[in-house]
């Protein structure tokens, strides 16, 4: 399902004097089936944007196309976008509020009018995605769990309205690595599996590198920079002038090059580094 | 005396869903006056609970916790512990509590009853060390995360504490908040003296301390300098921890046969040991 953004703009508390810019005619087009980082710096206008996607926020100016369809025209049934679109927020286990995982995650598939079989099966399905075991926890009441599991919940919530686009805003942050390796694993495998469209909105830019085909880089409620994670990790100035920074692995191989080493700049992971510098290393035995 | 804390065979149980759990189990370790120390250690591994010992806001099953030689089961010292060991926790959203910058870095120093001119005095203080004066009319919902913490921290300096514990302080925030909090702390730390200790997820921030504690299931697993504890690549991701990238770099290009030495934490050092290959 593409995503397709035309001369969007946001203005919070317009006429006061508050009021803010938060997107400045934003233009973007998104793929069926990508998947993309978000990234930009706190009140860059990341969130504003990501809100626009399901219908949480309407533009003070613009159009949004998901899959040709304008959900910007007032006639759109709020419901129909956010079976489409769906979006898991910052610390999204605060938004838990039921007395069982079950009816916690089946909150969502309920408002769809599914079937009582359907939903279940959705259920079980979420909770597969992002491991959680089914029988073991769907009795359970959710503020029992971890800090991780809860997370999990909360997106498995999100899966059982089987999106076709997934927004996911920091699903990370807090974690430990290990439960942010699991998380990003099944956001991974998942997206494999069913080709969904996924927005991961990110700091970290070595997760990023990690996953995304395509960063989007926000500044100040405009577009800062867009391409390949080769190309925009290789504006390191750029990227550091908006407070953002580059995986300190690609900042290694650009300062071995200003070292006269000469490497591949666009390095994105350890592995693609190892070999990189294994290979200057045997050219230069040879020669 | 040059012990900031001391904590002795600490062992902390709670029972959830009736079940017993340890939490702490028989812990000891000595931080030194003026001492950066980082806590590492996945969600569950008793961080936490450690770090809300170290003030007393949790007290030890069995065991005992000294803050310059208080002991933390001693009610009369309660007040005492408290102002020489601040606590600064994850989201400044929770930690705030006046509408205005400067009120709510008042509210420690009001609460020991110092007099208003003090007041005054530390407030202006506090603000500087954290470089947020030019906010100090200012509500602090309307600032960004990083400028959220450092009022937290400001707040937690006015009552001119020696011990800082900071659990995950920079959890929340963006690169650039994260880097101000790292610049304050270490700033406390070494021009204010200024005892920190620092749990945290992001293993580069735990390279900036003096010493690296990894806990694990309420045990402490792994302890040392961070060239000690992080040149343990194996062991580290056994546990379910990160490294810094050019570490694990390192340890894969060594074992494929490359001689690098085994404890690069920067990307300067990696650079330069890159360099002496050619």
């Amino acid at each position: 399902m593409s995503v397709k953004i035309e001369n969007l703009f946001h203005i919070y508390n317009p006429g006061s004097p508050f009021e803010t810019k938060a997107l400045d005619d934003i233009n973007l087009e998104i793929k069926a089936g990508e998947f993309v980082g978000l990234i930009g710096h706190t009140g860059s206008g990341k969130s504003t944007l990501t809100q626009h996607l399901n219908g949480l926020l309407k533009p003070s100016k613009g159009k949004i196309y998901i899959n040709g369809e304008d959900i910007t025209s007032k006639d759109i049934k709020l419901r129909d976008i956010r079976k489409k679109v769906g979006l898991v927020f910052q610390y999204p286990e605060h938004q838990l509020f039921e007395e069982t995982v079950y009816k916690d995650i089946a909150f969502g598939p309920i408002n769809l009018g599914l079937s009582e079989d359907e939903i279940a099966a959705r259920i079980r399905e979420a909770m597969d995605l992002v491991k959680l075991p089914f029988e073991e926890l769907k009795d359970r009441s959710p503020f029992e769990l971890s800090g991780g599991q809860k997370r999990r919940v909360a997106i498995a919530g999100v899966l059982a309205m089987k999106p076709e686009v997934l927004i996911l805003d920091e699903p990370t942050a807090g974690l430990d690595p290990r439960g942010r390796d699991e998380i990003l694993e099944q956001i991974k495998s998942l997206h494999q599996k069913v080709q969904n469209t996924v927005i991961l909105v990110s700091h970290s830019m070595e997760d990023i590198a990690r996953l995304v085909d395509r960063i989007i880089v926000m500044h100040k409620g405009k577009i800062a920079l867009t391409g390949t994670s080769r190309e925009v990790f290789k504006e390191v100035e750029t990227l550091e002038s908006i407070g953002l920074g580059i995986p300190q692995i690609t900042y290694l191989m650009k300062m071995l090059k200003e070292n006269n080493i000469q490497l591949r700049e666009d390095i994105l992971t350890i592995e693609e580094a190892k070999e990189e510098i294994m290979k200057w290393l045997r050219g230069r035995k040879n020669a | 005396m040059d012990k900031m804390i001391q904590v002795e065979n600490v062992t902390f149980e709670y029972t959830n869903n009736e079940k017993q759990v340890i939490a702490l189990n028989k812990i000891s370790f000595e931080v030194k006056k003026g001492e950066f120390v980082a806590i590492i250690g996945h969600n569950g591994s008793g961080k936490s609970t450690m770090a809300k010992h170290l003030n007393a806001l949790l007290l030890p099953s069995e065991g005992d916790v000294r803050v310059q030689g208080m002991n933390t089961k001693e009610e009369e010292y309660l007040w005492d512990i408290r102002q020489v060991a601040g606590m600064v926790f994850q989201n400044p959203d929770n930690q705030i509590v006046a509408t205005i910058v400067e009120e709510d870095v008042a509210f420690g120093p009001e609460n020991l009853g110092v007099k208003p001119s003090e007041i005054i005095e530390r407030v202006n203080n506090s603000l500087s060390q954290v470089d947020m004066e030019e906010y100090r009319h200012k509500a602090p919902h309307l600032l960004s995360g990083g400028q959220k913490q450092r009022i937290a921290i400001a707040g937690v300096i006015a009552m001119k504490p020696h011990c800082i514990i900071l659990d995950e302080p920079t959890a929340m925030l963006d690169p650039s908040g994260r880097r101000e909090v790292m610049k304050t702390i270490k700033k406390l730390n070494e021009e204010e003296g200024i005892t920190i200790i620092n749990i945290t997820h992001f293993m580069e921030e735990a390279v900036e301390a003096d010493r690296v504690i990894v806990m694990e299931e309420g045990n402490i697993v792994l302890e040392g300098t961070p060239r000690e504890v992080f040149s343990q690549v194996e062991k580290l991701k056994e546990l379910g921890l990160d490294v810094p990238q050019v570490t694990e770099l390192t340890h894969q290009l060594k074992s494929a046969g490359i001689d690098l030495p085994d404890d690069i934490l920067t990307v300067d050092e990696m650079v330069m040991n890159i360099c002496r290959l050619k």
